[in-house]
């Protein structure tokens, strides 16, 4: 492939579902199927173009293993010069140029970038790059996005017609969504951001992204805006969409300190001139309040991570996020938002790199630390949610949890590994999960019509005059009795809707690290087998292996109570298998949860590692030799050689909790109304777990309720007391001097002028006398006065 | 015996005061007019009479005196035809009792 094409199909990548977003938002809102053909078509066109990427890149990669320095770069002053510039910048050339660099040379397969802001000196330049990382990168994340808008169609009800009762705002109940357009042109937005920092060449274009899909997460979670619940307690979309935005606000603060540092301290913020020895062991050199510039720069970084990547204390949106349509869930927990977080250390990591002696361990303490400790927290909240889309959160943010802690670890390769692994299961899980809730809620529509049609009538019928005058007053009308997403309200639905029901299953087992056939399990295992190496991370490696029990414990538990047993509602009992349109993505998604992780075999483990490595490879995994050639230029990694020991605890830990969660659940499916079994047992405890450590009570405590007073007392006091008063005396002050000077106004200026005009009048009037009108007074006049003027000048001067 | 300037002048002095008595006292409006035509040729002749004694080469003296009387057939015209618009309105030319201005 021709190198300049490259370069174009990299910047068309995030540029495509971005013109979408806009071509559907300016002019194809109104027409529901050209709205989705044109998001779909062009995330499609950007997973085609990204999957030639990622090829290209595997196949210079092969190269690269053999020769280093074989790093093609070009970069071109705009994107529009085009033929002659490509004519000038032949491959072989480029090649060259590469290898005059030396063996540090960063291994970028394109690189292209136009001049975006001079400032100064400085020019701050925009552009793509596609090394290993954003390889790997551009391998999931379009994939993740074309399955999740595809699915979107049939979630959105597009088979059906719309129906009048819908309306914005609220999830449709009977026809499409009403907003079906709009739903789309954010998605498009969202798959757009997230690949524009994924192929982005410095840290502004990666933090433009990344704000990009915090405003997209806003929209979209906020989505079913007009919803409320009778629970008020329960929090809303709108509540939650807000809760997210302002949480990685508070985060994204952080990162752009950081940003702002790292650009203070090194003059650059792109990825290829910061990511070298002589610029990371000058980070590394210069102190911050006697920490190394490089650890406070990433420390604020990662700060940015917790709250983007909702790692303990900035987790609580992310539960809440799951007020969102489900498609958004998936987006967010999957192929976007939480990914970025995660995507993001992992890209700026080689600036530690000259933090320690090369070829020591690179590590992170506080990563470490609020990794596992997040890993662990959430997991047993997991265990505890009735909510089947609460229950994939919480593991969500525990399996970052894993992430973060391997990166902290120094377990790079591993964290990335993961980080994709995790992207596809989990993507699977939230699209079953919410095939799973459609089909719930169709039993719920089809039980309604059989005995009371009333249940289901909308708003403006309720407020019409209604002999049956009812309890559902306090209720909002849309909002039906039974809570569709509640797990102990399903049940038996393995019969109902089986392909459903295996693509969790097998989504399911990858997150809960079966061994050998599922993805979870070899990028898990490698995060844990990287723990157990170094006797320094015994206590991490213990916390997550008890971590990786209690995942596979919730996650049989989920599959047992929603698809196992006998239907505990006449609703589950009801639900059928879900359009075609949202099987065929959890189906294509389920192959990559399984296939995905036979790249991350180490080459050195008996049997398989010959099937997956070739006869050639002597050591470290497929993953790890493509990917690794990132941090060439500042970190070396100790390839470690297979070890079975944390293998088998792993699997154990796995396979253990796998065995409780059916013992406890499934064996004896539970009845209807039934408690949890651990309820009972664990008592307190449980009410604790269940309430999620009351984190968000206690927020709510500290933060909000004092911000809410500090605010009424700013209101009340501070400013209709103090600034009002300031205010109000200064306009009575200004009042009483504009009385003063009226009275002066008056009296002087006006009497001074009326007095004046009052003389004239008076001496107008006096000299009134004299005028009689009769012309030959006046002459007489005249002619007297001209004698007396004679006779006075002969007078004076004769 | 030539006549000294003085006796021209005495006679235009005289004219002239005749002239002015009869533009103060007269009550006829066309008595007013004449008084302000003899004061006019009194000047006529004073012109005449300085130019002749004082400065015979130059003709200004004679010059002025034409125009005097051209501006006094003017001054006639108009001053005739007000008197006789006065007379139309108000069938009176007596100047004691055209005061409008004072009313």
């Amino acid at each position: 492939m021709d190198q300049q094409t490259l370069i174009y199909f990299v910047w068309l990548i995030p540029l495509l579902p971005l013109l979408a977003f806009f071509t559907i938002m300016l002019f194809t809102r109104k027409h529901d199927r050209l709205s989705h053909t044109i998001a779909i078509g062009a995330i499609a066109i950007s997973f085609v173009l990204a999957q030639i990427v990622f090829w290209n890149a595997v196949a210079q990669g092969g190269s690269h293993a053999a020769e280093p320095a074989a790093a093609v770069e070009s970069s071109t002053e705009a994107p529009s010069a085009t033929a002659e510039h490509s004519a000038e910048t032949p491959a072989a050339a480029e090649g060259e140029h590469a290898a005059a660099e030396g063996e540090h040379g960063y291994p970028a397969y394109v690189e292209s970038h136009i001049p975006w802001l001079p400032q100064g000196l400085n020019t701050l330049n925009m552009g793509v790059l596609v090394d290993p990382l954003t390889a790997a990168m551009l391998f999931m994340v379009p994939i993740a996005c074309f399955m999740i808008i595809f699915y979107s169609v049939g979630y959105s009800n597009f088979n059906k017609k719309r129906d009048p009762h819908d309306q914005p705002g609220f999830p449709p109940h009977k026809g499409r969504e009403p907003m079906y357009g709009r739903f789309f042109a954010f998605l498009s937005l969202f798959a757009g951001a997230m690949l524009t920092l994924v192929v982005a060449d410095n840290l502004l274009l990666l933090f433009i992204g990344w704000e990009i899909m915090g405003l997209c997460s806003y929209l979209l979670i906020g989505f079913w805006y007009a919803r409320t619940y009778p629970d008020r307690n329960k929090i809303t979309p709108r509540g939650a969409a807000v809760k997210a935005f302002m949480t990685t606000r508070v985060a994204d603060v952080f990162m752009l300190l950081g940003i702002a540092f790292l650009y203070s301290s090194t003059g650059t913020l792109s990825f290829t001139e910061i990511f070298t020895q002589e610029m990371t062991s000058q980070l590394a050199a210069v102190l911050f309040l006697g920490i190394p510039a490089a650890q406070v720069i990433y420390m604020l970084l990662f700060i940015g991570t917790i709250g983007k990547s909702a790692q303990f204390p900035l987790h609580t949106w992310l539960p809440d996020a799951m007020e969102g349509p489900t498609p958004v869930s998936a987006m967010i927990h999957a192929a976007a938002m939480v990914s970025a977080g995660v995507y993001m250390v992992i890209r700026m990591f080689p600036i530690l790199g000259g933090t320690v002696p090369r070829g020591e361990l690179v590590t992170f303490t506080p990563m470490i630390i609020i990794g596992t400790f997040t890993a662990l927290f959430s997991a047993t909240i997991a265990f505890t949610q009735r909510d089947v889309k609460k229950v994939l959160a919480y593991s969500t943010i525990s399996q970052l949890g894993f992430m973060i802690s391997a990166l902290g670890m120094g377990a790079w390769v591993a964290a990335l590994f993961h980080l994709i692994t995790h992207a596809f299961f989990k993507a699977l899980l939230f699209m079953g999960s919410g095939s799973i809730i459609h089909g719930v809620e169709h039993g719920m529509h089809a039980t309604e019509h059989g005995h009371d049609d009333h249940a289901a009538a909308p708003a403006h019928a309720e407020a019409a005059p209604d002999d049956h005058g009812h309890g559902h007053d306090d209720a909002d009308p849309q909002e039906p009795d039974m809570d569709p997403q509640d797990m102990f309200n399903m049940g038996g639905l393995r019969k109902k809707m089986p392909v459903t029901f295996w693509t969790f299953l097998i989504g399911g087992l990858s997150l809960a690290g079966f061994p050998i056939f599922f993805a979870g399990f070899w990028s898990k295992d490698e995060i844990l087998g990287h723990a157990f190496h170094y006797p320094q991370f015994q206590i991490v490696f213990w916390v997550l292996v008890f971590t990786a029990f209690l995942t596979a414990f919730y996650t049989m538990r989920q599959i047992s109570l929603t698809f196992f047993g006998q239907p505990r509602t006449e609703a589950a009992g009801h639900a059928h298998e879900s359009h075609w349109t949202m099987i065929a993505p959890l189906v294509i998604l389920a192959v990559f949860a399984i296939i995905a992780g036979f790249v991350g075999v180490k080459a050195d483990m008996p049997g398989l590692g010959l099937i997956f490595n070739g006869p050639f490879a002597k050591y470290g995994t497929p993953f790890e030799h493509f990917v690794e050639p990132v941090l060439a230029t500042t970190i070396e990694i100790e390839v470690l050689s297979f070890d079975w020991t944390p293998l088998l605890i792993a699997s154990t830990a796995g396979v253990l909790g796998l065995a409780l969660g059916w013992w406890v659940y499934g064996r004896r499916p539970l009845a209807a109304g039934q408690p949890d079994p651990l309820e009972v047992k664990m008592g307190g405890l449980y009410v604790v777990l269940k309430n999620k450590y009351y984190i968000d009570e206690i927020y709510n405590y500290v933060f909000v309720q004092p911000a809410r007073r500090f605010a009424v007392w700013m209101g009340d006091v501070f400013d209709r007391k103090g600034i009002d008063g300031v205010l109000h005396g200064i306009a009575d002050g200004a009042l009483r001097l504009s009385l003063a000077f009226r009275s002066f106004d008056t009296k002087v200026v006006n009497g001074g002028a009326d007095g004046f005009a009052a003389s004239i009048k008076a001496a107008g009037h006096w000299l009134r006398d004299i005028q009689t009108g009769r012309v030959q007074n006046y002459l007489l006049l005249a002619l007297v006065s001209v004698v007396l003027l004679i006779a006075l000048y002969i007078t004076l001067f004769s | 015996m030539t006549i000294p300037l003085s006796w021209y002048l005495i006679v235009a002095a005289v004219l002239f005061c005749i002239g002015i008595y009869g533009v103060l006292a007269r009550r006829n409006a066309v008595g007013i007019l004449m008084g302000v035509e003899l004061m006019l040729n009194a000047v006529n002749i004073n012109l005449v009479a300085f130019w002749r004694y004082l400065n015979p080469t130059d003709v200004a003296g004679q010059a002025f005196a034409l125009f005097v009387l051209v501006v006094a057939a003017a001054e006639a015209v108009v001053g005739l035809a007000l008197i006789i618009s006065v007379y139309r309105n108000r069938t009176d030319i007596d100047a004691e009792n055209i005061n409008l201005l004072k009313q």
